[in-house]
């Protein structure tokens, strides 16, 4: 018996469905418009469009992507930082597979390697210890993206790689934090929004309570959704009452996955190795302290120290990506969409990763 | 003997003759239609199905097979799918140096025990030794013929509204399997490739059931792109439910880990089947009598016949329903 067969129960999901149908109505006939909700997850994006939730709710609730693909938000001069680094005799460079097709200025990094540069790709980070041990002649560098979900896995490879003696690894940090990049975005104020579908597995690591600013500064409330139909639904259902009682609040409705304090371990990993620092987001800008790099103490193991390159300022293109993660644009609305871009010749970061809005799109909304 | 191939291997003289005779011809006989530099054969009846592919996969042994019962299978599926039955194949292999030879010759027995089951017989082959970092440990192509029996062929041009569209069984395994046999997923050790002969199965299906319209194997790609590309060739627009096609809970399980979409995940044991919906029951009652399609389902219809390329539709348990393409750009590479 598969445990999450409930979860996408064609007779459930269709009765969620109706039910949030109807509590959406009730939202529309009180305010004269659709509520807008954000899911800031990148998996949610791709789930929502995937399971037909989102194209089920069209008419009733609308959905904006948020910035919370890691690919997509990752800025295009750390592609050419990496792509100049594959350029340093001896080095190895590891990364996610979703890194390799996007571009950057001149080149995307699966280009750089059919030009013979050595560019793997793994799994996890500590999959890159394993590279760095076998190969001790040659400098191993790990791009390391990711929001809380991920940053864990990148501490716990500096500390193997710290306890196995290893001095040929090293990570180009340009992780992200899920709430300076929330309250940048609130803060801006350029799109109205009624409440947050929350991460499910950044929440994993976070837990709930990480999101009391939410509430308490901006009043706004939210929902952290796990990624089947009915757990979706759900959620958006729960932050859909929450709005029409006008409550602030988080509701935890991933309770099997999510506590409140969230996971110790990863969090004390991340404490101990790893201190905030300004990051540059695509399309934003750089946000301070919104991301983790290396404390002094670890800056053996930091490539930005490591290897010093200069990369010019990146190529400018009608890719409108940087619009769609702030969930000003759809993607429907950039003249690039599906037509120059497509996940076999993309153009920007949202159509190329498994998490990317423009993706989402293409793969499970497109009319033909 | 050396325990490694190396360059002489390939050469054409001492060392090449050894490996013919200690591998090859050990394993996959030296009749008189050998004896010549081509194989002379008869093939009879006239209608001959003719198919090549060359095998690549990266591992070379991966859980539930490795490179030469891949070859093997993948060979005998493309030509029983097209309604062939399966008769002679070749096989040229290209070494890397230094592949260990008991690594070889797993490999080749592999092959003939493969071909002994399907009733293929391999009966002309080629080996070149390449320098290291030429090649990866060895690649194999191949070339094989089927005859078609009249009264037993495929009706394409009988798609029609209506017509069931069956799955022989679970998708995904082999791509999984390869991933997991990479060694970069840990937690996924126990999944197995389904790689598979189909012929014995599609034969007792072309013998029993009418109004078969169209068979195929879904590769590379996946199940997606397969019917894509049956849709296009064919004609003909379908819909398929989600929650019909089987998939293993470990592999779904993988796929929401990994991000991939279970649809276009490599098949290499499987088949699609497009029969007059009338013979469905029938179908299903032959497939599941089968080991190699005890969990068939009837996964969608065909929604109408078209003049042009024709689409795919994937109906959601919500019951929303989305087009489907065929994979874009890169999955997994080198999977088969």
């Amino acid at each position: 018996m598969d445990s999450m067969a409930p979860f996408s129960d064609p007779v459930l999901s269709q009765r969620s469905a109706e039910a949030v149908i109807q509590l959406a109505k009730q939202y529309i006939q009180l305010n004269g418009r659709k509520p807008v909700f954000m899911e800031v997850c990148g998996s949610h994006t791709m789930a929502l469009a995937k399971t037909g939730v989102k194209t089920r709710l069209n008419e009733y609730v609308q959905l904006i992507a948020g910035p919370g693909c890691p690919v997509c938000v990752t800025d295009q001069r750390t592609i050419d930082s990496m792509i100049s680094l594959s350029k340093e005799r001896g080095s190895i460079l590891c990364t996610f597979g979703d890194m390799m097709r996007v571009p950057g200025s001149k080149h995307s990094l699966l280009e750089a390697k059919t030009e013979g540069k050595d560019i793997r790709v793994v799994y996890s980070p500590l999959d890159s210890l394993r590279i760095a041990e076998k190969n001790p002649d040659k400098e191993i560098i790990f791009l390391g993206i990711g929001f809380e979900t991920t940053i864990p896995l990148l501490a716990a490879a500096i500390k193997e790689a710290e306890q196995r003696g290893l001095t040929n690894f090293s990570i180009w940090m340009t992780t992200k934090l899920v709430e300076p990049v929330l309250r940048a975005l609130l803060d801006a104020g350029e799109i109205q929004l009624d409440g947050f579908l929350l991460p499910g597995h950044v929440s994993v690591v976070l837990g709930k309570e990480s999101y009391s600013f939410l509430t308490e500064e901006y009043k706004m409330p939210g929902v952290i959704s796990g990624f089947e139909p009915v757990q979706l639904l759900s959620s958006i259902y729960k932050l859909l009452q929450l709005c029409l009682e006008n409550t602030a609040e988080i509701i935890n409705d991933y309770p099997y996955a999510v506590s409140s304090s969230g996971n110790a371990a990863a969090k004390s990993l991340m404490k101990k190795y790893l201190q905030p620092g300004d990051e540059d987001w695509r399309g934003i800008g750089t946000i301070p302290n919104s991301g983790l790099v290396l404390k002094e103490k670890y800056q053996n193991f930091d490539a930005k120290r490591k290897f010093k390159i200069t990369i010019d300022s990146p190529r400018k293109t009608k890719c409108r990506c940087g619009e769609v993660i702030r969930g000003l644009t759809a993607p429907e609305e950039c003249p690039l969409f599906s037509k120059a871009c497509t996940p076999a010749n993309p153009i920007g970061p949202c159509m190329v990763s498994a998490e990317g809005t423009c993706a989402a799109h293409y793969h499970y909304m497109k009319e033909e | 003997m050396l325990q490694r191939i190396n360059l002489a291997h390939g050469e054409g003289g001492e060392l090449t003759y050894r490996l013919i005779k200690d591998v090859f011809e050990k394993a996959f006989g030296h009749g008189e239609h050998t004896k010549h530099d081509s194989a002379i054969f008869q093939c009879k009846p006239e209608t001959i199905a003719l198919t090549t592919d060359s095998y690549v996969v990266k591992p070379i042994f991966f859980p539930g097979g490795n490179i030469g019962k891949l070859a093997v299978a993948g060979t005998v599926n493309d030509l029983a799918v097209s309604g062939a039955v399966p008769k002679f194949m070749t096989a040229g292999f290209i070494i890397e140096e230094g592949l260990p030879l008991k690594d070889l010759k797993e490999i080749v027995h592999s092959m003939a025990d493969e071909a002994g089951k399907a009733g293929i017989r391999i009966i002309a082959g080629d080996t070149k030794v390449v320098e290291k970092g030429s090649a990866d440990q060895l690649f194999i192509n191949t070339s094989g013929i089927g005859t078609v029996e009249s009264g037993h062929k495929l009706q394409p041009k009988h798609i029609q509204k209506g017509d069931s569209i069956i799955l022989s069984g679970t998708i995904g395994d082999h791509g999984i399997a390869i991933l997991s046999a990479r060694e970069e997923l840990g937690l996924l050790s126990d999944t197995v490739s389904d790689c598979a002969s189909l012929n014995g199965l599609i034969q007792s299906l072309i013998h029993t059931i009418d109004g078969i319209r169209i068979l195929k194997d879904p590769t590379r790609g996946g199940l997606a792109t397969a019917l894509v590309e049956l849709c296009e060739d064919f004609h003909f627009n379908c819909e398929i439910n989600e929650g019909s096609i089987p998939i293993r809970n470990d592999i779904h399980g993988a796929c929401d880990i990994l991000g991939y979409d279970p649809l276009y995940l490599a098949n290499e044991g499987k088949m699609i089947l497009l029969v007059d919906s009338k013979m469905e029951e029938q179908a299903l009652q032959v497939l599941r009598s089968h080991p190699l399609g005890e969990n068939a389902a009837v996964i969608g219809q065909v929604t109408g016949t078209t003049n042009s390329a024709g689409k795919l539709y994937l109906k959601t348990p919500l019951g929303t329903t989305r087009s489907l393409q065929r994979l874009a750009g890169l999955m997994l590479p080198r999977i088969c």
